[in-house]
């Protein structure tokens, strides 16, 4: 089971989470975070006050999928939150030892 | 227990020295009230006023003639409660929200409480004695250019059909709280200088004294029968007795409490300008009260007052707003709401004085002059005024009132002769000395009541509290949202 953490750009948001539906993908965990990486952030100025905003807004999607599918998630991820711009984001792949349903008790890959 | 059984005794001790005084003190003013009817024409000649009839005045010249009966006028009664509900609003909350939304979030009840307790506080000392000694007239002429008299402590003289002869046609009992709602606007207004660093116990301290000791006699001088008022000065609303006043005391209390915490390196955006936004909007409405309302009648002046108002205050917005368009290349929102102060600022002074043209020229004037003496004159000078309580308020009301030197206009009011209309150009030498004068004593007695301030209680939090907000360290509460 592979563990898949994308940090995508906010307005991005509904497409990849169609696109994932279309793939058979029954759930994820979305935070609002704030972070950068090439892209720089913007400059307020208020009555002459110059504040420079380094961190962005972004969404950050968790989801955890059969080890088989997480190429197509990671496709899907990538082609639904692509601009072609800086600051589309990043994906990370990560391994789960166990995935346990709270309602049922099933693990691992019944629980996915 | 015992820290509640030594303040309840300390204040059933302090209430009953304090009800003995001044119980005392009352029913002695009271039997040596001169009735109000008697004040002499010297106090007809304050121009903020403007007479609602020309026979009244020449009536009440002469000192030996008995006055006729003032007739209370019910639609100049009616206008000037109103007004006075509408310049209570823009304290609070205007004046609460405009400022609120421009600190920081862990500061913002802080700011709205600073609002809040100066209205309360004001009201009622300005109740006590502050209406007294602003708008009475004392019985020593000499006395009298500087200061009122002590005859209406807690309001005592003031019976049901008292008047007061600054205002006719309306009961004593309202034109007290249109005054008083002045009285409250104008130190609640330097707030914006002190943001985010000072004590509350300070601050209400601060906010009592320099009513009583700056604030009233100012007042007094140029409304109340005083100096500057007999020597011809124009003020119609408080261009110098309310803002040039209370921008100076921000100037002198930013300069004495020091810069905030982090500031020129920490982020100390306004924390939602929406609140800004209402705040001047309130601000801008309840100001017809302030300027049409100075007035005391529901006449021409009035009227014109209002739509002088209104040009002023559209024309400085969009001032401020271009010259930002030009330098900043974008219109900042915080601009156009900042420019409309500024406009509201400058033509108080001015609006029963000027006509629509003068208006409009004032206008943009403050709309301009005010974005640089906000934006640029911090920097050069270096000095912390948190919420540009001087670069608006102070520089905004000089400015106001030097215009209204020039474009005053004898056609709109008769008792007003301005430079560039009427030829005058003495007038511009006497607005001189009414910004001098108050500029001067208003930095003089702030600095000594901070001084003293300092030296008993303190003025300024903590370190750490400055930096973990007031809100939670002087309230005990938080905005969840």
């Amino acid at each position: 089971m592979k563990f898949i953490t994308a940090i995508i750009k906010p307005f991005k948001l509904d497409e990849v989470r169609e696109a994932l539906s279309a793939l058979g993908v029954q759930g994820m965990t979305v935070s609002e975070v704030k972070g950068y990486g090439r892209q720089k952030g913007h400059t307020e100025i208020y009555r002459g006050a110059e504040y420079a905003v380094n961190f962005l807004p972004k969404i950050k999607i968790e989801v955890a999928v059969r080890s088989e599918m997480a190429d197509a998630v990671i496709e899907a991820i990538t082609n639904s939150a692509r601009t072609g711009q800086i600051g589309d984001g990043k994906i990370f792949v990560t391994g789960v030892d166990q995935v346990v349903r709270i309602r049922t008790g099933e693990i691992d890959n019944d629980a996915l | 227990m015992n820290i509640m059984m030594k303040w309840f005794t300390r204040t059933v001790v302090a209430g009953a020295a304090a009800f003995m005084i001044l119980g005392g003190a009352s029913v002695h003013a009271q039997d040596a009230a001169a009735p109000p009817g008697a004040a002499p024409a010297a106090t007809e000649a304050a121009p903020a006023p403007a007479a609602p009839a020309a026979a009244a005045p020449a009536a009440a010249a002469p000192a030996a003639a008995t006055p006729a009966p003032p007739k209370i006028d019910s639609g100049d009664t009616a206008w000037m409660i109103t007004s006075s509900a509408l310049v209570l609003m823009m304290t609070i909350p205007g004046l609460a929200l405009f400022y609120g939304g421009m600190v920081r979030k862990k500061n913002v009840l802080a700011t709205l409480a600073q609002s809040f307790g100066a209205t309360c506080i004001i009201t009622v000392l300005w109740m006590i004695i502050g209406y007294s000694i602003a708008f009475t007239t004392n019985p020593d002429a000499g006395v009298n250019t500087v200061i009122g008299s002590f005859n209406y402590l807690l309001l005592g003289p003031m019976g049901l059909n008292a008047v007061n002869p600054l205002a006719a046609t309306i009961p004593e009992s309202v034109y007290m709280f249109f005054q008083m709602t002045f009285a409250i606007i104008t130190p609640a207004l330097i707030a914006g200088a002190l943001a985010d660093r000072m004590k509350f116990s300070a601050f209400m301290w601060f906010m009592s004294l320099w009513l009583l000791f700056v604030y009233c006699p100012i007042a007094h001088w140029v409304w109340g029968g005083g100096w500057l008022g007999t020597l011809g000065a124009l003020d119609y609303a408080g261009g110098t007795v309310v803002h040039l006043n209370a921008g100076t005391a921000g100037l002198i209390t930013c300069l004495v409490l020091g810069k905030r915490v982090g500031y020129g390196t920490e982020n100390m955006a306004p924390h939602n300008l929406v609140l800004s936004v209402i705040g001047a909007s309130l601000l801008w409405v309840g100001w017809f009260g302030f300027n049409a309302g100075s007035a005391v009648t529901a006449n021409v002046n009035a009227g014109m007052a209002a739509a002088a108002t209104q040009i002023a205050t559209a024309a400085a917005s969009l001032g401020w707003m271009f010259v930002e368009w030009m330098i900043a290349k974008k219109p900042s929102v915080l601009g156009m709401i900042s420019g409309a102060v500024a406009g509201l600022v400058a033509i108080t002074p001015a609006s029963g004085f000027v006509n629509a043209q003068g208006a409009l020229i004032i206008g943009i004037s403050a709309g301009v002059v005010c974005y640089f003496s906000s934006v640029h004159m911090k920097k050069v000078f270096g000095y912390d005024d948190a919420l540009d309580a001087f670069g608006v308020h102070g520089v905004g009301g000089a400015l106001g009132a030097m215009l209204t030197g020039a474009f005053a206009s004898n056609a709109i009011n008769m008792t007003s002769k301005g430079w560039l209309i009427d030829g005058n150009a003495g007038q511009m030498l006497i607005q001189f000395y009414d910004v001098a004068g108050v500029f001067v004593y208003c930095a003089f007695g702030t600095y000594v009541i901070l001084k003293i301030l300092d030296a008993t209680i303190g003025l300024r939090v903590k370190r750490d509290v400055e930096v973990e907000g007031l809100d939670i360290n002087l309230h005990g509460e938080t905005v969840h949202a």
